[in-house]
């Protein structure tokens, strides 16, 4: 299953499920980020172009922006974790995820790094 | 790894803080350690329940003395603080500004009657400026001398007394803003109880050469975690404490900045040396008529945290900015989102409900007391 996963410039992960994509920030973001205290989630059913701003993270540091990683819809949100923002330092990759979206053509998933590929990117 | 550009300045605790697995960051020109392991949320509440040691040896030390005696001295310094430095009792600290000509600030800074002379701290940020400013400023008489040959560190918390005393037995018995020098085993160190956290706790002045011994000394002990420069600001910040460059800067005027009790009485009009420093004319008559607007706390209502530069409006739909947040943040102990800024006076009472825009969207904040957290010094 490793394969369905990928990883973009921007540390966020995209992992397929069904037709969707499960967008997240790695754990390697995570460490960056620090203890998060607030995440704002996108609408339900929001139309998104690549690079749109659809997820605030605030850390106790600083804020920072979840981009949209492909143009799609937002068709679900993890609506909880707004109440449990500390999640995303803990499980990043799993319980963390930010949003599910429908995209046109999951073949343009292609053009984002594997595992290994992300790996050299983050040294 | 990142490449810290070159000529930034080192504290003497710079290998500590490598040994300590700290993130290190550039600030104020020197390379600081901005969190360890621990993390920030960690480290401020391990501060507020027990002790933290922070590294703030980029800070400014100061030694003013004087050949004309201690009257002469105070009153040398007071003629750039608004402060009663005359009334300052030996081994006593008091809070100081220097203003500028048109009433603004031009640093923050605490002052310690040594008993032979004053003993300053000021801004890492100003240090340069600040010297050279009291060297062009004071009279012949005043020798000004720089300290580099020691490191300052602050151990705060409710511990901090316990661990101190440790190194230091005499430590037990000093008072809030008690500043004094004690003698171990002939090392000289400079203690005051004091800090900027909001806790109880000391500012530790100790020959460089010592300074990462009694550091690594402090952090062995149970009660003790080493604290970044993030956690120092999420602290200062619940203690409504101002920053100097952001809560405070030259456009500010003490009034303004709500700060005016660090203004004794004797400095103020119908005192006995009222005025007399930089600036006096309108801080004299802000004291008596109030400013047009006021350094206040703030909660926002929700759970986003605001960061300096949010702009404040009167209402969530009102086109005119009425103030912006100098500080803001997330508080660890407080578990909610909080800020300071400035609004007008009219809109400065506690209760009082404004929007902050935050990502295009009005969000209400409430006017607040501050500090957001009770404070614990040792009176």
């Amino acid at each position: 299953m490793a394969a369905d996963i990928k990883f973009t410039e921007e540390h966020e992960w995209l992992r397929v499920e069904d037709d969707l994509v499960v967008v997240g920030i790695t754990e390697h973001a995570a460490e960056q980020l620090g203890d998060v205290v607030f995440v704002e989630l996108p609408e339900e059913g929001t139309t998104v172009s690549k690079d749109d701003e659809v997820v605030v993270i605030e850390s106790v540091k600083a804020a920072s922006d979840i981009l949209a990683p492909l143009d799609g819809e937002i068709v679900e949100v993890n609506s909880p974790l707004a109440d449990d923002p500390g999640k995303v330092g803990e499980d990043p990759m799993g319980d963390a995820w930010f949003f599910k979206m429908k995209i046109e053509d999951m073949s343009a998933l292609d053009d984002f790094m594997s595992e290994a590929e992300y790996k050299d990117f983050i040294g | 790894m990142t490449d810290l550009t070159t000529d930034l300045n080192r504290t003497p605790l710079y290998e500590f803080h490598l040994a300590q697995d700290a993130k290190m960051v550039p600030f104020a020109g020197y390379e600081m350690p901005v969190q360890y392991p621990l993390g920030v949320m960690k480290e401020h509440l391990h501060t507020r329940a027990a002790a933290g040691l922070f590294d703030v040896s980029h800070m400014g030390q100061v030694m003013l003395t004087s050949t004309e005696g201690f009257e002469a001295l105070a009153l040398a310094l007071e003629s750039l603080v608004p402060v009663d430095v005359l009334g300052l009792k030996p081994a006593r600290q008091r809070y100081g500004i220097f203003t500028n000509e048109t009433g603004g600030i031009l640093d923050d800074l605490m002052i310690s009657n040594t008993g032979d002379g004053l003993f300053l701290v000021v801004n890492a940020a100003c240090k340069a400026e600040d010297i050279a400013y009291l060297n062009a400023s004071l009279p012949d008489h005043v020798h000004v001398t720089e300290i580099t040959d020691r490191a300052l560190l602050a151990l705060q918390g409710p511990m901090a007394e316990v661990a101190l005393a440790r190194l230091v037995p005499l430590v037990a018995e000093l008072k809030f803003m008690d500043s004094v020098r004690i003698t171990v085993d002939t090392v000289e160190w400079w203690i005051s109880r004091s800090g900027y956290t909001g806790e109880d706790g000391f500012e530790i002045s100790i020959p460089a050469g010592l300074a990462s011994d009694v550091a690594e000394k402090l952090v062995a002990m149970d009660e003790v975690e080493p604290i970044g420069l993030g956690a120092r600001d999420s602290l200062r910040l619940e203690a409504g404490l101002c920053l100097y460059g952001h809560d405070i800067d030259t456009t500010t005027s003490p009034v303004e900045a709500n700060i005016a009790w660090a203004i004794q009485k004797v400095r103020r009009s119908g005192g006995a040396r009222e005025g007399g420093f930089p600036g006096a004319e309108r801080i004299l008559s802000e004291l008596l008529g109030g400013a047009e607007r006021k350094r206040v706390g703030l909660l926002p209502q929700g759970r986003a945290p605001m960061r300096e530069g949010t702009p404040l409006y009167a209402t969530a739909e009102s086109a005119d900015q009425i103030g912006e947040i100098t500080s803001g943040g997330f508080g660890p102990s407080v578990e909610r989102p909080v800020a300071m800024g400035y609004l007008p006076v009219s809109l400065s009472e506690n209760g009082t409900e404004i929007f902050a825009e935050l990502r295009g969207k009005r969000l209400p904040v409430t006017v607040a007391p501050m500090p957001f957290r009770t404070s614990t010094y040792k009176r």
